[in-house]
């Protein structure tokens, strides 16, 4: 199983190879510092639209979200109303808790066999603890990176950064995202490799991006506070192609390349990945959908008649039986040679 | 059954997986863990693809020399109908979330039988034969080519799932694996690969209405037997109709309930519940034997098929004329009735919504599919104090709950069963948290499993299930596992029996008729099951 995860450690060490060698001794920066972002942006918004529009194609035939909880029916009883919501309004907030908090993940259990043959439940919240962590970190790494594309930087920008940054150890201060999200990803990471049943369903798409991020946080890091690269130039740079002036200002230094090459594949890559649960998890029809089904019709688009197996066809086949057992039925039995006689004295029976 | 393994067997297994990687380790189909292969003649009765004889055992399956084909278009087919279906192929990220959900997994121990790797049997060839990634980076990507190998793991495994959902409670995107299953089963139908207990059932249900192929007469006859057996017990003789044109309310139940024991109780439940509402309250009620089953095997086969058996539900209800249906005590009935009976033979305009003649009480939640089931009905009719009832004669019974896969997290009927038992019974403990309701842990036999060749099968994936009744039986003296479920009643006495041998099961609706006083009933000194009540006979013999 290793070959998964010494694949992705290999392939981003190559990519940084890439980039490092491409700008340091080859001079190819405006292929790392223009083209190549350029090219990736637009991969990852075409991709990404084209899978969003490529699932809401497959319609939803049947209503069929999970239910989680109690479900509307009798006053007297509670309904769950976010677990089983029977109101868009309902759907919404299920859905915002799942995006925002990862609800169901929070629900996390594991099984232990105890003692005596007792299987016992215990929550299991490091994985939720971990990947809400590495979430939140990479978005708010993501917002302020704004900074560098934006001018003036606006005001609420600056604050975020100085909550990230308020424990203010060191010169610049150190945003706490930078570190937890360095931190998030290594733990996930270490979680694939570690624990056997993890290991055994990892693929390398799962390390990969673990390892291409983890290059991300640690190149940004480098730059901030060890090498101190030129940060006019980068935000020049940076600037420059969201105002579609794109320039390549002298001696930012490879890093820099380096660390907007990883960006880059990680853009490019995305729209062709598991990343994309970022879309499909609004589209997941166990969870978006209100569960009133019985309430309200769902239609089928492409619901089309099948042959069954009608009560005449059914009759048919046991009318006989079925009258002796003095069971109902639509159609009397074909009379019997002796017509007449016999019809008088089935009537008279009855 | 000689071959089952030792409980400590089953409950020592490790969870670690090999060495060798899943694609790697071949499948290993071992008797005891699958199910018969479909009988020929069953899979052509209802006009299903490549009916023939074949054994899951042999090297050869008979395929149709273009089974490739066929998976492959039938898979772009329903990828192109059911955006579930894509969507669950493309985000997983194998955060393992669901691995040790699945009683399967607990219970055998196979890694493939974590729900992400169930999945994966399928999504491997999706991204293979869908997905650029998958063409490019082939095996390092997760992705490989449809073999017979393959096709035969997505066989013995597809039908080691019971589709009971409780991995997408806990999957953070809501993947549902049973989705993938039902529609991994459909594809397996293309080729005509059906287990038998499922194929024969669905045949079967085609042409007699049921599952156990009961022929109306011999419906008629069982019914009329519950009846004599309540006369002895109770000293009312109930009357039932069959097939009553102008009724009020059709009653549809799952068949296992007139067929054995202990879902036959239950159907006695119902019979003295009606009963007396009849006599009492005037309820205008009928029994259906071409709507006779509630249950749907088609459900475990394809959407089609399900669509084909379900439409005798509101055919009959038409044809009769009644004003709504009500529904008994049944699991996957009531998956099918809540998310797909009226989408797929709907619109019900033939019929009204349901209001309860007794009470009055408008059925809102069910406006549109009309369908009630017989414990929300219960429920209203107790909470307005419609019944006579002595729980007394349930004074014996210590009662838990088993919250049926299919209800709780295919609909969320939760509180409504648990409140008729309560109201009918004293002695009510409560499973751990973590075992029941929306995280309940299936029978180990559902989606047609419940075969009698997949005994190990079916008491490890029960083994959660069966743990979860011992603790409760340990601390409580718990000695009646309740359940709403046909397929429940049918499988959880062999699950008990092996697991907890001193608990018995019950469906609800048979505690009911238990506590149930009737009008003009002698002293009930035995219960449904015409076994002593303890007390009531002693009393019996101070008067004498």
């Amino acid at each position: 199983m290793n070959r998964h995860y010494m694949f992705s450690l290999i392939a981003v060490l190559l990519l940084f190879l890439i980039a490092y060698v491409g700008v340091a001794a080859v001079g190819l920066e405006v292929l790392f510092g223009i083209i190549i972002p350029y090219a990736a942006i637009v991969v990852f918004t075409v991709g990404f639209i084209y899978r969003i529009v490529g699932w809401a194609r497959s319609p939803v035939p049947f209503r069929i979200p999970t239910t989680c909880g109690q479900q509307k029916s009798l006053p007297i009883f509670k309904q769950a109303k976010i677990d089983n919501p029977s109101t868009k309004g309902n759907v919404v907030i299920r859905m915002i808790l799942e995006i925002v908090l990862f609800r169901s993940l929070f629900r996390n259990t594991k099984v232990k066999v105890k003692e005596g043959g007792k299987l016992f439940y215990g929550y299991e919240l490091w994985l939720w603890l971990f990947a809400l962590a590495f979430h939140y970190a990479f978005a708010t790494v993501l917002v302020r990176h704004l900074r560098f594309f934006t001018e003036p930087v606006p005001q609420w920008l600056q604050l975020l950064e100085n909550v990230d940054s308020f424990m203010q150890i060191g010169l610049p201060g150190v945003f706490l995202s930078g570190v937890v999200l360095l931190a998030a990803v290594t733990l996930l990471f270490l979680r694939r490799v570690l624990l056997p049943q993890i290991r055994y369903i990892s693929l390398a798409n799962d390390y990969f991006p673990l390892v291409l991020i983890f290059g991300i946080a640690f190149t940004g890091i480098l730059m901030r506070y060890f090498i101190k690269v030129d940060v006019v130039g980068a935000k020049e740079l940076a600037y420059g192609l969201v105002s579609f002036h794109p320039t390549i200002p002298e001696g930012i230094g490879a890093v820099f390349y380096v660390h907007v090459f990883f960006v880059s594949v990680l853009l490019a890559y995305f729209p062709f990945s598991k990343l994309m649960h970022l879309g499909g998890i609004f589209m997941s029809p166990t969870r978006n959908l209100p569960t009133n089904t019985r309430e309200v019709r769902h239609v089928n688009p492409w619901s089309y008649p099948v042959k069954v197996h009608t009560y005449e066809e059914y009759e048919d086949e046991f009318r006989e039986k079925m009258v002796e057992a003095e069971l109902p039925v639509d159609k009397e039995l074909p009379p019997e040679p002796e017509e007449p006689e016999a019809d008088e004295t089935s009537e008279e029976k009855e | 059954m000689s071959d089952t393994p030792k409980p400590e067997e089953i409950l020592s297994r490790s969870h670690t997986p090999p060495k060798t990687g899943w694609m790697d380790t071949p499948i290993n189909i071992r008797p005891g863990m699958y199910c018969y292969a479909s009988n020929p003649k069953s899979v052509d009765y209802v006009g299903l693809p490549y009916p023939r004889q074949w054994n899951p055992m042999e090297d050869d399956w008979n395929l149709p020399e273009n089974w490739k084909e066929i998976i492959f278009e039938g898979m772009r087919d329903r990828l192109d109908r059911f955006r579930s279906f894509k969507v669950f192929m493309d985000i997983c990220v194998r955060c393992g979330a669901c691995a040790d959900k699945c009683h399967f997994f607990i219970g055998t121990g196979d890694p493939k039988n974590m729900p992400v790797l169930r999945a994966e049997l399928i999504r491997s060839v999706y991204r293979n034969d869908f997905t650029r990634f998958g063409k490019i980076f082939g095996k390092m990507a997760g992705a490989r080519p449809m073999t017979l190998d393959v096709l035969k793991e997505w066989w013995y495994y597809l039908f080691q799932c019971t589709e009971c959902r409780r991995c997408s409670v806990f999957c953070p995107y809501g993947i549902d694996t049973a989705e993938i299953t039902i529609i991994g089963r459909e594809l397996l139908n293309l080729l005509g690969l059906n287990i038998d207990w499922i194929a024969t059932p669905v045949a079967n249900c085609y042409r007699t209405g049921n599952h156990l192929g009961i022929q109306p007469h011999a419906y008629k006859d069982m019914i009329d037997f519950f009846c004599e057996d309540i006369e002895e017990i109770t000293g009312v003789l109930p009357k039932p109709s069959l097939n009553r044109k102008g009724a009020e309310i059709l009653f549809i139940t799952p068949s296992g309930d007139v067929f054995a024991d202990p879902g036959t109780y239950t159907a006695m439940g119902y019979l003295i519940l009606f009963d007396f509402l009849e006599k009492k309250y005037g309820l205008d009620i009928t029994w259906s034997t071409y709507a006779s089953e509630g249950g749907n095997f088609g459900f475990f086969t394809s959407h089609e098929t399900m669509k084909r058996l379900n439409a005798k539900m509101y055919a009959e209800a038409k044809r009769l004329g009644v004003k709504w249906i009500l529904g008994g005590e049944c699991g996957h009935m009531w998956r099918v009735i809540n998310q797909y009976m009226d989408t797929m033979n709907g619109p019900a305009d033939h019929l009204e919504v349901p209001v309860s003649p007794i009470t009055g009480t408008r059925f809102e939640n069910a406006a549109s599919t009309r369908m009630v089931h017989i414990t929300e009905f219960l429920s209203d009719l107790i909470y307005h104090d419609k019944l006579d009832l002595d729980p007394s004669r349930n004074d014996h019974l210590k009662v838990t709950f088993h919250d049926s896969c299919n209800p709780a997290r295919g609909m969320g009927l939760l509180d409504e069963p648990r409140y008729v038992i309560q109201s009918v019974c004293k002695n009510f403990y409560e499973m751990p948290s973590n075992t029941i309701r929306e995280q309940t842990f299936c029978c180990g036999s559902g989606a047609g499993l419940n075969a009698g060749e997949d005994m190990e099968l079916r008491l490890s994936g029960g083994l959660p299930r069966a743990n979860a009744v011992r603790h409760v039986h340990e601390k409580h003296g718990v000695n009646m596992l309740a359940c709403i479920c046909a397929i429940d009643r049918a499988v959880l006495p062999p699950l008990m029996e092996y697991w907890v041998p001193e608990v018995d099961v019950t469906g609800i609706c048979e505690m009911v008729g238990n506590a149930l006083n009737l009008p003009g009933q002698k002293k009930r000194t035995t219960d449904l099951r015409s076994e002593d009540l303890p007390g009531m006979e002693e009393e019996e013999d101070a008067d004498e």
